[in-house]
């Protein structure tokens, strides 16, 4: 009985405090038309004195920017030079859109958000929701930043939708003790990081030899990390997802669908609907994966971003990176690019904001630290005279990796329908795991992407 | 004239009745109009638009269009068929087994029976995320507790991807929704069987009844009321299963749901990401569903 | 009838023992996150799953807790975001229980006893209304909160939740079994609507006031979608939001997961323990009635 009082007192007390705490909240909202409700709570309780600006980033998980202590540095310093605060949500893969798309309903968007061109350039700046950056960039800095990059960013009608700051290759990544033990490691290049396609199944079946499950998985529970399945079916045989125009879908190349096939038949190699690419990473570091096909530098650096030693699964195994196998020892692989675009949200002043933020983030003396904390590539060598290509002279790794930076594919996210592609190629790989006819299954799926693709 | 007067006063007293009881039931109906039957109107006009997130994109009436299409989207249908078979399925076995284990433990005494209550409302207490999370590590192909028992007594040879395989992935989800629903159930049978009148069950045994006859002949029929409580609120819960897809298999292995369906329609980031018109339409086709059950339900509940 | 005997309790010696395997079934999911939470890395990501830990570790709260940052309460000082999580949680399940509770007896006790035009469509309405999945209006409902102010407020989750029109159905119900005759006498008594109600509903409909206070309570509490759709910003999440977003963030990290699922579901384990027994009375006396 006293125990239930003392509940009850307890739940009133934290009512209380909520109803105190909330109670400033939906009161200055309801009298002012809700300026910036995506804000925390301490700031819209107080009006922002005037000249300084409040602004909202959302970040993906883009290396070390999805962890508060590191970007609270960043904003930190950035706040401390132009007294602009910054308020930083963190999204996932796995719902980030979910959560944009919700605040677009809404009309709360955030005004920065940190991520690629698949997103930001084809999805929201092409559908009216992102500001035009192009005033950002003069000559000097389209020179500086590197073509791939910067063309990834600007849509087919000219704007520039996004703002790079870095770049990678995605490749894949062996356990290299396993392939000791299973005796595959005769395979690897580890000079040159490629192999071929007959070695990488001569691989597979030495390990599955060896450990009898499952050694390496085409995930596809969702479009989470679908470049490494992409690259992995494209290089096996040399097939192309896209046309050369860039205006549809190619990936039922009986390249493709032959390697599709292989891929299926191979003891050791799963399709598996239950994972995405982010949880191959994961059971890749836990050593039970011997391969993972979602791979890049920034994993290398710090696999699964458990802060357990570079290059070294979780019982310290030794990890290779590798370029995607192929049968004419030229891999095309897919790269990454991610910067800052800016949600049109109608207020200059927060919009002013954003590209200052994202100046001194990307075209300053202080984008070596932006970049260092991304774990990736810089796509420039200078900005506004500060040199950038030392970032990483501390890091040997780097330099090693920066091997596999000239088999960068074309970039090819920028095909129309690049959001219904992505959808219709994991539900794709999803049947072909269950079973279903193989040939039939592609076209289905390519269709759908191609109707996309044509409007 | 008494007569008439008497009219006016039943009048007035009707109308002051009325008035009352709209006072009495306006907080209520603020909220309940607010949030839940005006955004339905609106649902149900936005249906017959090509409203859409983008602004790129033309919105207009369009009439039908939208629910044509649907009745051609096979992934609709999909979601469709399985939304009825977890409602379908999940709800007479929820009350078989709740009937099932109430009447083993109702007898039991107090504290044996109070420990088993609480066991089986535990799942419904811990919290839809947190048990989705600890069942999606139970699942797991790979380090999943299920795969290393069932490995090691002998039971399967290779590992089975529950939640990747579309021949598990929706029983999976509907164990795991199973659990988190017998909770109350239990709670309500156990007292209903306690509350049967006694004199009656001695009457029949006097008679000669066996224990299954007087389940089925006096027990059950005292029941009735507490059974259609009971399946009303498992046909709420089974509607609530969003979570569970959502944070296990994204709809995807054959769990598609009409429920999961929308919220993907609507914010993915698809090529028909933002089509409001389509995914209103949907909420539709579901709500009508919904409102059938719910008639047939109350229609029975009625008859008894 | 020896035989029968015999039948009848060898059928309920294998019911108990069929009864206690599934009550461990039931029990083990908790029990894994429990000690999940308590796991050192290694043993979490073992393939062999570790059935009891070892050695009990406050690692995976230390990462929990230092993931995140956030005021404990607004303006309040910074902490670890997974307590203002639950904070934020606790005030939006009692802020809803409390609101239900009292526009749901009043409505409930209306509908019930009162006769007047527009009762039938009312409660029809809301009969239909109550198995309606939230998803159905999800597109309104976000916009309209957002007309209001309210996105990304706690309050964009309360509201929807009071408007749920179960509880109406469920004070309805209860308020069934009050007999006229008391009321009749209130009034020739003299006392007017408000008192009656204050005096003589309330006492009676009492348990169903408590059943629908808990009923409330974790049904917000568990409302994950409404807190998904509603809520974006880290300060105002819910602790099933959070967990979510962890799980989303990184599924790579079991142990944390699991910290953050046991501290979700603690409070509320802790509640329905303390109050099993009433509990149990509330909802009981309301399904009687049918």
């Amino acid at each position: 009985m006293k125990l239930r009082k003392t509940l009850a007192a307890v739940l009133a007390a934290a009512m209380l405090l909520g109803l105190a705490a909330c109670g400033s909240n939906p009161a200055p909202s309801t009298s002012t038309p809700a300026p910036s409700t995506s804000t925390p709570a301490p700031s819209t309780s107080t009006p922002a004195p005037a000249g300084a600006t409040e602004i909202t980033l959302w970040t993906y998980p883009v290396g070390n920017w999805q962890f508060e202590s590191d970007v609270k540095v960043l904003t930190d310093a950035f706040t401390a030079e132009t007294g602009i605060k910054v308020n930083v949500e963190y999204l996932a893969y796995a719902d980030g859109d979910d959560k944009v798309n919700a605040a677009i309903t809404a009309k709360q968007t955030p005004d920065l958000i940190l991520e690629g061109p698949q997103r930001l350039v084809t999805n929201w700046g092409v559908n009216g929701h992102m500001v035009d950056l192009s005033d950002l960039f003069d000559d000097t800095d389209k020179a500086e930043i590197a073509p791939y990059a910067l063309n990834a960013c600007i849509a087919p009608t000219g704007e520039i939708y996004e703002y790079p700051l870095v770049m990678t290759a995605h490749c894949m990544a062996v356990n290299l003790n396993a392939f000791k033990e299973a005796g595959a490691d005769q395979y690897l290049d580890l000079d040159t990081h490629t192999w071929s396609t007959e070695d990488f199944f001569n691989a597979v079946a030495a390990l599955d030899a060896q450990y009898g499950q499952t050694v390496g998985a085409v995930y596809c529970v969702g479009q989470g990390g679908d470049q490494g399945t992409r690259a992995l079916v494209n290089n096996l045989y040399g097939g192309t997802f896209v046309n050369e125009d860039h205006t549809g879908y190619t990936w039922d190349d009986p390249k493709n669908i032959q390697a599709l096939q292989k891929l299926h038949d191979t003891m050791g190699i799963a399709f598996d609907a239950s994972i995405a690419g982010g949880d191959e990473i994961k059971l890749f570091y836990q050593g039970i994966l011997k391969m993972a096909f979602c791979w890049n530098i920034q994993q290398q650096l710090n696999p699964n971003s458990a802060n357990t030693g570079e290059g070294l699964t979780m019982h310290g195994d030794e990890i290779a990176f590798m370029a995607f196998p192929t049968d004419d020892g030229n891999p095309q692989l897919c790269g990454g690019v991610w910067g800052f675009g800016i949600f049109n949200n109608g207020d200059q002043a927060r919009i002013d904001a954003s590209k200052q933020f994202i100046k001194y983030m990307c075209d300053s003396a202080h984008t070596a630290d932006a970049v260092r904390t991304a774990n990736f590539f810089a796509v420039r060598d200078t900005a506004e005279g500060a040199d950038l290509t030392q970032i990483w002279s501390d890091q040997p790794l780097m330099a090693e990796y920066s091997k596999l930076i000239p088999m960068l594919g074309e970039y090819y996210e920028d095909v129309p329908g690049w959001a219904q592609a992505r959808n219709s190629w994991w539900n794709m790989l999803q049947k072909i795991g269950a079973g279903e006819d193989i040939a039939s299954t592609v076209s289905t799926y390519m269709a759908e992407a191609n109707a996309a693709a044509a409007g | 004239m008494a007569k008439q007067n008497q009219n006016t006063m039943s009048r007035a007293l009707a109308r002051r009745e009325t008035i009352a009881a709209y006072l009495f039931l306006l907080p209520s109906l603020i909220f309940f109009l607010g949030f839940v039957v005006i955004p339905m109107v609106i649902c149900i006009f936005t249906s017959l638009t090509s409203s859409n997130m983008n602004a790129s994109a033309a919105s207009g009436f369009v009439g039908l269009a939208n629910f044509i299409r649907l009745a051609g989207d096979a992934t609709f249908i999909d979601a469709l068929i399985n939304t009825f078979v977890i409602v379908l399925v999940s709800v007479p076995t929820v009350c078989a087994f709740s009937l099932w284990v109430s009447s083993v433990i109702y007898q039991m005494n107090g504290p044996t029976l109070s420990l088993f209550r609480c066991i089986f409302y535990l799942p419904v207490v811990t919290g839809s995320v947190a048990v989705t999370v600890v069942w999606k590590w139970m699942y797991d192909n790979y380090v999943g507790v299920f795969n290393y028992v069932l490995t090691h007594v002998g039971l399967i040879e290779r590992n089975i991807n529950w939640l990747g395989d579309e021949k598990y992935a929706l029983w999976c989800i509907i164990l795991i929704l199973f659990t988190t629903s017998v909770g109350q159930p239990i709670v309500l049978y156990v007292s209903a069987l306690g509350n049967v009148d006694q004199s009656l069950v001695e009457a029949a045994e006097v008679d000669g009844a066996n224990s299954m006859q007087v389940f089925w002949k006096i027990k059950w029929p005292q029941m009735m009321p507490t059974t259609l409580y009971i399946l009303v609120i498992t046909t709420i819960n089974s509607f609530q299963c969003f979570a569970l897809i959502q944070l296990l298999t994204s709809g995807g292995s054959g769990t598609n749901t009409v429920m999961y369906y929308i919220y993907y329609t609507a914010f993915k980031l698809t090529e028909q990401a933002g089509h409001f018109g389509y995914a209103n339409a949907m909420g539709v086709v579901l709500a009508i569903f919904i409102g059938l059950l719910s008639a047939v339900q109350f229609k029975l509940a009625k008859e008894k | 009838m020896k035989s029968g005997v015999q039948h009848k309790s060898i059928y309920r010696v294998l019911s108990v023992i069929l009864l206690v395997i599934l009550a461990f079934l039931f029990v083990f999911p908790l029990y894994w996150i429990v000690t999940g939470a308590f796991k050192t890395t290694q043993e979490i990501n073992s393939v062999t799953p570790v059935w009891f830990p070892s050695t009990w570790t406050l690692d995976n709260f230390t990462r929990l807790f230092s993931r995140r940052t956030a005021p404990l309460f607004p303006m309040g000082p910074v902490g670890p975001a997974a307590i203002r999580w639950l904070v934020n949680t606790v005030f939006m399940a009692v802020a809803a229980m409390v609101l239900t509770c009292i526009t749901a007896s009043m409505a409930g006790y209306a509908l019930a006893k009162k006769r007047f035009r527009g009762r039938a469509i009312l409660f029809g309405l809301i009969v239909c209304a109550m198995a309606l999945p939230k998803q159905v209006i999800l597109i309104p409902l976000i916009r309209e909160i957002s007309a209001l102010g309210l996105y990304d407020n706690i309050w964009a989750v309360i509201f929807p939740t009071v408007g749920w029109p179960f509880g109406v159905f469920l004070m309805k119900q209860f308020s069934e079994s009050i007999p006229g005759e008391i009321l009749e006498a209130a009034r020739i008594d003299g006392a007017n609507e408000a008192r009656t109600f204050a005096t003589i509903v309330v006492p009676m409909v009492k348990p169903g006031i408590g059943a629908l206070a808990i009923f409330t309570f974790i049904n917000s509490w568990n409302d994950y979608f409404m807190q998904l759709i509603m809520l974006s910003s880290n300060n105002n999440y819910t602790i099933s939001l959070g967990i979510s977003t962890l799980q989303a963030e990184t599924s790579v990290d079991t142990g944390m997961l699991m910290a953050g699922a046991a501290l979700a579901a603690a409070p509320i384990i802790i509640i329905f323990l303390i109050f099993q027994k009433y509990f149990t009375q509330g909802i009981t006396m309301g399904a009687v009635k049918g």
